[in-house]
């Protein structure tokens, strides 16, 4: 049996409705999209016309500001890097949060290198910026802000709608990777006043190897240095031959997304809602990481005090999730997110992100609950440091002997 | 990641889990690593004041299922031996044994450090009460 499948902040199933949608365009509908001059052209730039319009209805954008790319990491890539140099005369210094993705935090680590000047900014402790700071942080050589929608471990949300209004008044850019919100919570560019923002297909039961940047086109028209050169797509933007199936594929993801996330949501955040409440009847010392007012309705990040994050993920390999435990990290450090909070390491390594999804049913709730109360109670059984906390000893004050 | 079968028996079916009295004069008791760290060992050696030979081992981790296995492991082959034999166990022997990747050696160090800590704690024990006695007389 497969495992039961709560990482969907990882990545999503794609839904069976969008693959049939796509599946013309790989065999009968095979044209350029570029191709202007015959039927096989005509009908693959029709349907990226098509999915251009779904995807900007999703956001309250115009088609004409959507620029396809191979996903949210060449979207962040060509917002940051395409605003810096373009607007490099204006100034060079950008604006962005110690919580970002990897592709924002790198992105800017890398512009770093070429002379621009960078403000990571703290988040509190429920994981949100403070609008206070980010507004002390803007000088006059500040061109660019990027903070993230919504958070891909913790699942908080930014008050988009604060910065962008901030943004706006001092005339600097504002982009946001939202790659874990659209398609989940109502985004607006219009209301938010967002200049830039990044979308992935496979988040939201759409393909993989397909995305998308919002670029606005009007007050003020965000121009942008192509980092792909060739061809000309993409108001020159972004060259490249269009991915149509998966193009279609990112459209059709948006509509249906549109169509069903008000229910979608409620339903998902019930099922939330109801595993929290399990592990918090069924175990003590188990804490939530970030905002709970502020969170994409299918996330759920728990600390379960005094069980480490690998070997309680060892203990339910039929359920797949994610761990802010250092053990199950390539670089061996534990999230940096949870740190960005102000939790201690020894916290984070005991985290779990929950990621649920389209597809999850109740059932898989009422297991994974289970399942997950059953294998804690007995590594607490195992664990030193669970038994010292009911001799009344405090943790912090021992004396650990570092290695 | 994948686990080598060994560390899978020993995190499914953990041996001598638990806790002994620690003021007892026969118990040893180590508690290495950190929770910073994501792993703290707590292992502990009863020895036998007749033949020296440790009679109970038992431990109690905090830590990832390759440091669960490596301190379950770790008691195992303490049982039955002299105190003099349970210090001649390396680190080395326990990533053999487990098949530990290269990732997880400090697993098997921290349990080659429990090991000592928990002798030393034992040893020191004994000098204390020699000490206790003379003062008692």
């Amino acid at each position: 049996m497969k495992p039961i499948y709560f990482d969907n902040h990882a990545t999503t199933q794609l839904d069976p409705r969008v693959l049939q949608a796509m599946l013309p365009y790989f065999t009968e509908h095979f044209g350029n999209a570029a191709s202007r001059n015959h039927a096989y052209g005509w009908e693959a730039e029709e349907a990226v016309e098509k999915s251009r319009r779904q995807i900007a209805s999703l956001i309250g954008a115009n088609s004409k500001e959507i620029v396809f790319t191979s996903g949210a990491t060449e979207s962040n890539n060509l917002a940051i890097k395409g605003v810096a140099e373009m607007y490099a005369e204006k100034g060079n210094h950008i604006i962005t949060a110690a919580t970002e993705h990897k592709a924002v935090l790198d992105t800017c680590k890398h512009l770093e290198k070429k002379g621009c000047r960078v403000t990571y900014l703290p988040v509190m402790g429920d994981g949100r910026i403070d609008l206070d700071m980010l507004r002390d942080a803007i000088t006059d050589q500040t061109i660019l802000i990027s903070i993230m929608y919504a958070n891909n471990e913790i699942g908080v949300v930014q008050p988009i709608a604060g910065i962008g209004k901030i943004a706006k008044e001092r005339g600097v850019l504002f982009h946001t990777d939202a790659v874990q919100a659209v398609g989940k919570i109502p985004v607006s560019v219009i209301a938010d006043n967002v200049d830039l923002m990044s979308i992935t297909g496979h988040k939201m039961y759409g393909p993989k190897g397909v995305g998308a940047l919002y670029v606005r086109r009007k007050s003020p028209r965000v121009q942008l240095t192509a980092q792909m050169d060739g061809g000309g797509h993409e108001r020159g933007m972004r060259s490249g031959t269009l991915n149509v199936p998966g193009i279609v594929g990112l459209g059709e993801a948006c509509a249906i997304a549109q169509a069903e996330m008000p229910e979608e949501s409620k339903r998902l955040q019930a099922m939330r809602d109801r595993l929290r409440a399990k592990f918090e009847v069924a175990l003590d010392e188990v804490f939530i990481n970030g905002s709970m007012e502020h969170r994409l309705p299918h996330n759920l990040n728990m600390s379960f005090a005094y069980v480490e994050g690998e070997s309680l993920l060892m203990g339910i390999d039929d359920i797949a999730v994610s761990s802010g435990s250092a053990c199950t990290s390539a670089t061996l450090e534990p999230s940096y997110v949870l740190k960005a909070l102000g939790l201690g390491d020894d916290m984070a390594h005991t985290s779990i992100r929950f990621g649920l999804g389209r597809f999850n049913t109740d059932a898989e709730i009422d297991y994974v609950a289970d399942k997950l109360i059953s294998v804690v109670k007995k590594l607490r059984e195992l664990s030193p440091l669970y038994e010292m906390v009911k001799e009344g000893i405090d943790l912090s004050k021992v004396q650990w002997t570092a290695h | 990641m994948a686990y080598s079968d060994k560390v899978l028996d020993h995190y499914n079916h953990p041996r001598n889990v638990g806790s002994m009295d620690k003021n007892d004069s026969h118990v040893g008791t180590g508690m290495v690593g950190a929770p910073e760290c994501g792993d703290v060992m707590k292992l502990q050696i009863k020895v036998n004041p007749e033949t020296g030979i440790i009679d109970d081992a038992k431990f109690k981790t905090f830590g990832c299922g390759s440091a669960i296995a490596s301190s379950s492991l770790a008691t195992e082959w303490l049982k039955g031996k002299t105190v003099d034999e349970a210090l001649a166990i390396k680190n080395t022997d326990i990533v053999n044994e487990l098949a530990l990747p290269p990732v997880k050696i400090h697993c098997s160090v921290l349990a080659e450090d429990a090991i000592k800590a928990a002798i030393t704690d034992y040893k020191v024990k004994q000098g204390a009460d020699v000490s206790a006695l003379v003062q008692a007389h």
